[in-house]
């Protein structure tokens, strides 16, 4: 991976507010993205990565405080700075009547690659989206993961050094979501520098070098998805398992104790239960994982 | 997967770095890579869209200037099936403007997002009104040109002037198109469309001399109002180079439809910037 020019954040946010009307979607963003990385935003559903991702394009403007992307102030110098990235939106924005050629081909004109590469270009963004065979074909007649597919390589027809890739996998099945995984891990390999929002606690887990935690318009916690696990759900996690009613007890119990707990299924979670000694209930032991601190830390319940 | 995956460029400080290019205001690639976008989909569906176009107009002509015309013979020195196919080419021109304007505009936007994806590339909204509104009037100078073949048919005579037609088409399509933008921009549902169908342009289509001669009505207010109507602007400066009648009066007639254009080219970049971007 080629080094990060020292000092240098990818993505720069200070003290981001964004109102829409009654409703405060950001609130008080920080963020600091650095070059060279995979970084997971993962949030609950509602927690405006969505909003923030716009703002990083200027398709939305912030009320207040300050974005750089790639060192460029937005949104004076957005158009600059959506030149030198890729977007792949959440929503499935694709023109159903055209081919993955043609697509291809306006992007290739609108990120402005000089005419005598467009044909080059086009070919390498089919073959990093594994579309070769599916080029001539019109996006109507794709499946819903080659579609997915053709968006990511619509944003990278450009080759670009930042890329933002909006909740990849949300409505996949799951082997189309490994297949974007390893899409988006092979940008990474490559040095591209993403930004990845997802609720997907998995997703953050297996790609994301940083994860940032965003819930309510601001980010919570940020660090590796191990540092977050430590440091919001200990080591280990005792399930402990039983009728709703002996669950409940169970419950009032680890309140009364000081011991930080959640549903999971069927089962009550004690997080940190490498710090209970001989008074914690009977129940299976399990290392601690990122759902844990996520639960901890935004309090949502996961799908 | 690949081994093709992107390589990275030496990362910037960002201010114009090294070895990436400045970018700067209504760029020719944006503006063709818009346009290039629409040239595609018309690859695809022009017979419906031309169709459209240019029947239409054509029946417009042919109930209006064989019905009629059993009962006017001439309008000053040309014939009335004449004196409406030239008419009828502002007709045809608005037609094939304004509603690709309000339509396409809307529906990209609101149902397909096309205009997300595209504002999310070194594209503002400036160079995407532009381009959409170019491609637009460019296609409708072209459709303008209909009714004036179906009068060639009924003994129009070729005329050098009718070649300025395209341009003037051009221009009352540009302005038409840019209307139909900012339209498309503030309604609030694709019904609402319907309101501005019958009360704006109906009218401006009828009152535009298309059928019958504005100054010769009683009303004088109709005269008046005429000049308020770009429309009616198009169809004198049409008659004019058909009919080789071009003169100073026409000078005043582009600069309306000049000025008509780039107001609401104005209107329509603000009008959609204020959708698009929130």
């Amino acid at each position: 991976m080629p080094a990060a020019e020292p000092g240098t954040a990818a993505i720069s946010i200070r003290g981001v507010v964004k109102r829409f009307g009654p409703i405060t979607a950001v609130d008080g963003l920080d963020l600091e993205v650095p070059s060279g990385v995979c970084f997971g935003l993962l949030g609950p559903n509602g927690a405006g990565k969505s909003t923030t991702m716009r703002m990083l394009t200027a398709q939305s403007l912030a009320d207040e405080g300050e974005i750089a992307v790639l060192g460029y102030p937005m949104p004076k110098d957005s158009k600059q700075a959506r030149l030198e990235m890729g977007v792949v939106p959440q929503l499935d924005n694709l023109d159903v009547e055209l081919t993955c050629r043609q697509i291809l081909a306006v992007f290739a004109w609108l990120y402005r690659v000089p005419r005598a590469e467009h044909e080059q270009a086009i070919d390498r963004a089919l073959r990093i989206a594994n579309l070769v065979s599916r080029a001539d074909t019109i996006v109507r007649d794709l499946s819903g993961g080659m579609r997915r597919r053709l968006l990511v390589a619509r944003g990278l027809i450009h080759q670009p050094r930042l890329v933002l890739l909006d909740e990849p996998t949300v409505g996949l099945d799951p082997q189309v979501r490994q297949e974007l995984w390893s899409l988006i891990d092979g940008l990474r390999e490559a040095g591209t520098t993403v930004l990845m929002s997802t609720h997907y606690i998995e997703e953050a887990e297996r790609l994301a070098d940083t994860v940032a935690v965003m819930s309510a318009g601001r980010i919570i916690a940020q660090g590796t998805p191990g540092e977050l696990v430590r440091a919001h759900a200990g080591e280990q996690v005792l399930e402990v398992y039983g009728t709703p009613t002996q669950l409940e007890q169970i419950t009032e119990r680890a309140a009364g104790a000081g011991w930080s707990s959640r549903r999971s299924g069927p089962a009550l979670a004690i997080l940190r239960a490498e710090t209970l000694d001989g008074e914690a209930p009977d129940g299976v032991m399990r290392p601690a994982n990122l759902e844990d601190a996520f639960v901890a830390l935004t309090g949502e319940d996961i799908e | 997967m690949s081994s093709d995956a992107p390589t990275v460029r030496p990362p910037a400080a960002g201010e114009p770095s090294a070895g990436v290019r400045r970018i700067g205001r209504l760029e020719p690639a944006a503006l063709f890579g818009v346009m290039s976008r629409d040239i595609a989909i018309f690859g695809r569906n022009w017979p419906s869209t031309t169709f459209s176009s240019i029947v239409q107009p054509t029946v417009y002509l042919l109930a209006f200037g064989l019905g009629l015309g059993t009962l006017i013979a001439r309008v000053g020195h040309v014939d009335y099936v004449q004196y409406v196919a030239t008419g009828v080419v502002a007709t045809a021109v608005l037609f094939s403007s304004a509603f690709p304007g309000m339509f396409n505009t809307f529906i990209r936007w609101q149902f397909q997002r096309t205009y997300d994806a595209i504002l999310a590339a070194p594209v503002d909204v400036e160079e995407l009104v532009t381009a959409e509104v170019l491609w637009i009037s460019a296609r409708a100078s072209v459709y303008g040109l209909a009714p004036l073949l179906v009068g060639l048919a009924f003994g129009l005579e070729p005329e050098v002037g009718m070649l300025l037609v395209v341009p003037i088409g051009f221009v009352t399509g540009f302005g038409f198109a840019c209307f139909g933008v900012a339209i498309a921009a503030v309604a609030k549902t694709i019904d609402n469309f319907s309101y501005i169908t019958s009360a704006v342009l109906t009218p401006l289509f009828l009152v535009a001399g298309t059928f019958f001669p504005i100054s010769k009505a009683k009303n004088e207010g109709l005269w008046v109002a005429a000049q308020f109507n770009p429309l009616y602007h198009c169809v004198e400066l049409v008659r004019n180079a058909t009919f080789g009648d071009l003169g100073p009066a026409d000078l005043y007639h582009a600069g309306v439809l000049v000025g008509f254009g780039l107001l609401m080219w104005r209107l329509a970049v603000s009008q959609l910037g204020r959708r698009l971007i929130d």
